[in-house]
């Protein structure tokens, strides 16, 4: 299962890295949101994918699936979902300040 | 800290004071303050000399500065520094003088200015002459380079000045770092930084692979310091610099401390063919090209300049031929090429007299007539008397006649390049015929151009119409300094051997340690008369060939040769500036683009290239079939469905699709955190999707629309060949990651975690106990993100600039 899930991953992070390398501002945010799934993904993966109880101790079982990665994923996702929060807006703001979103139009005066 | 630290020091303690008299006492001239001071420890230092006969003591005195990396600022007075620092103060307290008249004490001159320089200087240039630790010299060193620096662009609106100060900075500093580094591979060979421990150590430096790259390091310090070429172009552009700072730096001082470290470093480097042959060919070149063209210049100053990297080189290459001494083959002919060292010492000293002298007068000419261009120049001799009395003296010097000091000196010169050729180390047989030739042409050139400052600056018509001013003899005060600095021409001249025992001696003690016994003293007599020689016969033949060539100036006025000023090798240091400017203009312009994708395309290409080749390099590939879990059926259908949702969204080129696409992914994962038995992550997710759906949403009618991307074909490739490699090295990565986490196990700390979380944190939900408390301080400020991205969107959203206002 991992080697599956690895695979999934590596498309993923394809993906999110051609979507960065765009000029539309909108799909590097994309990109982005993308690019961080694949890291999330990931870190649970490289985990151990190992068969078990929720981590939840009134289950009772004998073995449980690892909890600390599922913390740093958490932790992840939220601070994740700031950053993409502040870039939409960024990118919002931008937009109605410039009248484009075109990152290649977006360079700032030649004596710069 | 002793007096001897307070000698070095002094000068900067007095520089601290200098504003205060300029500002508190503005009708007295600033210079009078300071005259005292290096006329002081002139004296002071006098007490040193061994006036009474007998071998110099020598003084140490230490004061630790940062001892823990063997760095203390010792003084050490021998023979070598006493002799600096003698000319140092002695010519320092008359240009002071000299200063004082010549700066007039008019508003707009920032006096406060010049001689908080010139003390700087002053302070700096004794340092490196006392210290005997390599970092405390090179200290004061850089020093010594700033002084001067500032002071050539003392009149900081021309822009010449800045033009010459520029130059002489970077070329000096640059072979300042190159010492620096030189003094490192020293300490790296012996582990000291102080120089007469070094000394100690011959035979190790001597045979270490670094000695060459160390000894070719200092000299680079040494070269471009003391204007050899190819760094003499520094010096001509320097003599923007007001006359008292070209006589006192750029003739008699600052330009010798590169002498001073060659004479210091001889008995450690000395012996050496590749010491021998460096020095003593740069030095022997550096005599004939700036001989040859000092003969060019038009400015009284530039023949000066020129001059004075003519005498350095020959001063360089005695010390070159000197050091042949030190050779372990040579040890019944010593005396031949000790005399070659005397000759340096003497002619270092000669040269600080009548260079000073000619320099002052120069000054004075400029002062009193308002130009020192030769062409201007006439018929100076009867209007200013006393002036060209001086100035005969001096040149006469600086061509080698009889009976002034430059005589003495260029006839040793003669004897020790002789000599030269009867060496028999370093294979000099042969190629030692050079020398004399080279080194009698370059005396007919020097003759050549003391001719000419001669006669066209005094003789011939004057042409009034043509000066500024209404020439007329300088004022008494002016005329002290250069008086005496003539008079010790003379008295050098006639009785040389007042300085044998006293100075030259020790001096030359220091240079070449270990080839007298205890007690023992070179035999230094100095006279004028040696018999009809070779050396005398050489002398004639200058002045008979420099007076035929100058008899037909005329023929060879009008060549090209003659009418350019500049040395041609100016052009490479202005082409080489230019061209760094434009090289990096280049480079900045190709790489820093502005464009974020190309940033972005540095990056990914670089992580792709590093971690690839690690992974290659190191034979961590690897793939691990037996250790992976059970896939079910379903997991198929969602990764799949992840995969192709995944693959869709490049393509898709409308708002809504892309954001539904999006949700969808996000979903997927949620699902997969269901799977992988996450409960709160999955929560998470959900909740995380959702809002971050609406938001897409709640923007989407602010947001543009996704117009199709007009990529070159190329463009889209590299793009795709990127991404794709990015790709297969995180997919490799972790592979490899995953397989080597079975052949290395390392048990979880997660055990800790599940046996804990109710044992000690009284929690069942695991995760949850990790984050608010085996791992709060994450939450925390996870919680802090969140709170300023909730305030930067609020003020991204209020906050309007106001117009012109740069957001």
């Amino acid at each position: 299962m991992e080697i599956l899930m690895i695979l999934t991953v590596g498309v993923l992070f394809t993906v999110a890295t051609y979507m960065i390398l765009s000029k539309s501002m909108l799909r590097v945010i994309i990109g982005v949101v993308i690019l961080s799934h694949g890291a999330h993904l990931l870190f649970l993966t490289l985990s151990g994918l190992k068969q078990g109880a929720p981590p939840l101790l009134g289950e009772e079982a004998s073995a449980y699936t690892d909890p600390l990665p599922q913390a740093l994923i958490l932790t992840a996702i939220v601070i994740g979902f700031g950053i993409t929060a502040f870039m939409l807006v960024l990118a919002y703001r931008t937009y109605k300040a410039h009248k484009t979103d075109n990152l290649d139009e977006l360079r700032g005066t030649e004596d710069e | 800290m002793s007096t001897l630290h307070l000698v070095a020091l002094a000068p900067f303690i007095m520089a601290i004071f200098i504003p205060f008299f300029y500002f508190k006492f503005r009708h007295i001239h600033t210079g009078w303050f300071i005259l005292p001071l290096p006329l002081i420890l002139f004296i002071y230092l006098i007490q040193y000399l061994p006036l009474g006969g007998g071998p110099m003591e020598t003084v140490e005195r230490s004061v630790p500065w940062v001892p823990s990396l063997d760095i203390h600022f010792t003084v050490f007075l021998d023979g070598l520094s006493l002799l600096f620092a003698l000319l140092i103060t002695g010519i320092g307290t008359l240009v002071v003088l000299y200063s004082i008249y010549y700066i007039a004490n008019k508003k707009e001159e920032p006096l406060n200015n010049f001689y908080v320089y010139l003390m700087m200087f002053m302070g700096a240039m004794l340092g490196v002459v006392l210290s005997d630790n390599l970092i405390v010299i090179y200290v004061f060193w850089e020093l010594t380079s700033l002084a001067s620096s500032l002071l050539i662009a003392y009149w900081f609106h021309k822009e010449k000045s800045r033009y010459g100060a520029q130059k002489s900075m970077l070329i000096t500093v640059t072979g300042g770092f190159a010492m620096l580094a030189g003094f490192s591979l020293l300490y790296m060979m012996t582990g000291t930084f102080s120089i007469r421990e070094i000394i100690t150590y011959g035979d190790a430096i001597v045979t270490s692979p670094l000695f060459l790259p160390a000894m070719i390091l200092i000299l680079l310090g040494a070269f471009t310091k003391s204007a050899q070429f190819p760094f003499h172009i520094w010096l001509p552009d320097a003599m923007e610099a007001p006359t008292p700072v070209s006589a006192y730096l750029h003739s008699a001082t600052m330009v010798k401390a590169g002498i001073y470290l060659v004479a210091r470093f001889t008995p450690v480097f000395g012996g050496a063919p590749e010491w021998f042959w460096i020095i003593t060919g740069f030095g022997l070149f550096t005599l004939l090209w700036g001989s040859v063209s000092a003969v060019r210049q038009k400015d009284l100053k530039g023949i000066l300049a020129f001059s004075t990297v003519s005498q350095l080189g020959l001063i360089m290459s005695l010390l070159g031929l000197g050091s042949a001494a030190v050779h372990f083959d040579v040890v019944d002919g010593q005396s031949l090429y000790t005399v070659a060292v005397l000759a340096a010492v003497l002619h270092l000293i000669n040269h600080a007299t009548f260079k000073g002298s000619l320099f002052m007068v120069v000054g004075i000419i400029d002062h009193e007539t308002g130009t020192r261009d030769i062409r201007k120049l006439g018929g100076l001799m009867t209007i200013m008397p006393v002036t060209f009395t001086i100035s005969l003296i001096g040149i006469a010097s600086m061509a080698g006649l009889p009976p002034f000091n430059g005589f003495l000196s260029k006839e040793m010169f003669f004897t020790g390049t002789l000599n030269s050729t009867t060496l028999d180390i370093f294979n000099v047989q042969t190629l030692g015929v050079i020398f004399p030739a080279v080194a009698w042409i370059a005396s007919i050139f020097t003759f050549v151009y003391c001719m000419i400052m001669l006669f066209k600056t005094f003789t011939g018509k004057h042409h009034p119409e043509r000066l500024e001013k209404e020439a007329h003899e300088a004022p008494a005060g002016m005329l002290i300094s250069p008086v005496i600095l003539a008079s010790l021409v003379i008295i050098f001249g006639f009785f040389p051997n007042l300085l044998a025992y006293t100075i030259i001696d020790p001096a030359m003690q220091s240079i070449l340690p270990g080839l007298l016994e205890p007690g023992e003293q070179f035999y230094v007599n100095i006279y004028h008369w040696h018999g009809l020689n070779t050396e005398l016969f050489m002398t004639m033949g200058v002045v008979f060939f420099g007076s035929m060539i100058f008899l037909n100036l005329r023929k060879w006025q009008e060549t090209t040769f003659y009418l350019k000023e500049r040395d041609p090798l100016n052009w490479f240091y202005d082409s080489g500036l230019v061209g760094l400017i434009k090289g990096s203009t280049v480079v900045n312009d190709v790489q820093m683009t502005g464009r974020l994708r190309d940033y972005f395309t540095y990056m990914f290409t670089f992580l792709v290239l590093g971690m690839g080749y690690m992974l290659w390099n190191t034979g961590a590939l690897a793939v691990d079939m037996a250790n992976t879990a059970d896939i079910s059926i379903y997991m198929y259908i969602i990764t799949l469905s992840l995969v192709l949702a995944t693959v869709v969204i490049p393509f898709v080129s409308s708002r809504i699709s892309a954001i539904v696409l999006m949700g969808v992914i996000g979903f997927l994962v949620a699902l997969l955190f269901v799977v992988f038995r996450a409960p709160d992550l999955a929560l998470t997710q959900l909740l995380v999707e959702t809002v971050m759906v609406v938001l897409f949403l709640l923007v989407f009618y602010h947001l543009p629309e996704l117009k199709k991307e007009t990529f070159k074909p190329a463009f889209r490739l590299t793009n795709l060949v990127i991404s794709i490699g990015v790709g297969l090295v995180v997919t490799l990565t972790a592979l490899s990651a995953h397989a080597l986490s079975y052949e290395n196990p390392i048990s979880p700390i997660s055990d800790y975690f599940v046996e804990n979380a109710y044992a000690l944190a009284g929690g069942n939900n695991i995760v949850n106990v990790i984050l608010v408390d085996f791992r709060g301080l994450d939450t925390l400020l996870e919680v802090l993100v969140l709170g300023i991205v909730g305030l930067a969107v609020v003020v991204l959203i209020k906050f309007k600039a106001k117009k012109g206002e740069d957001v």
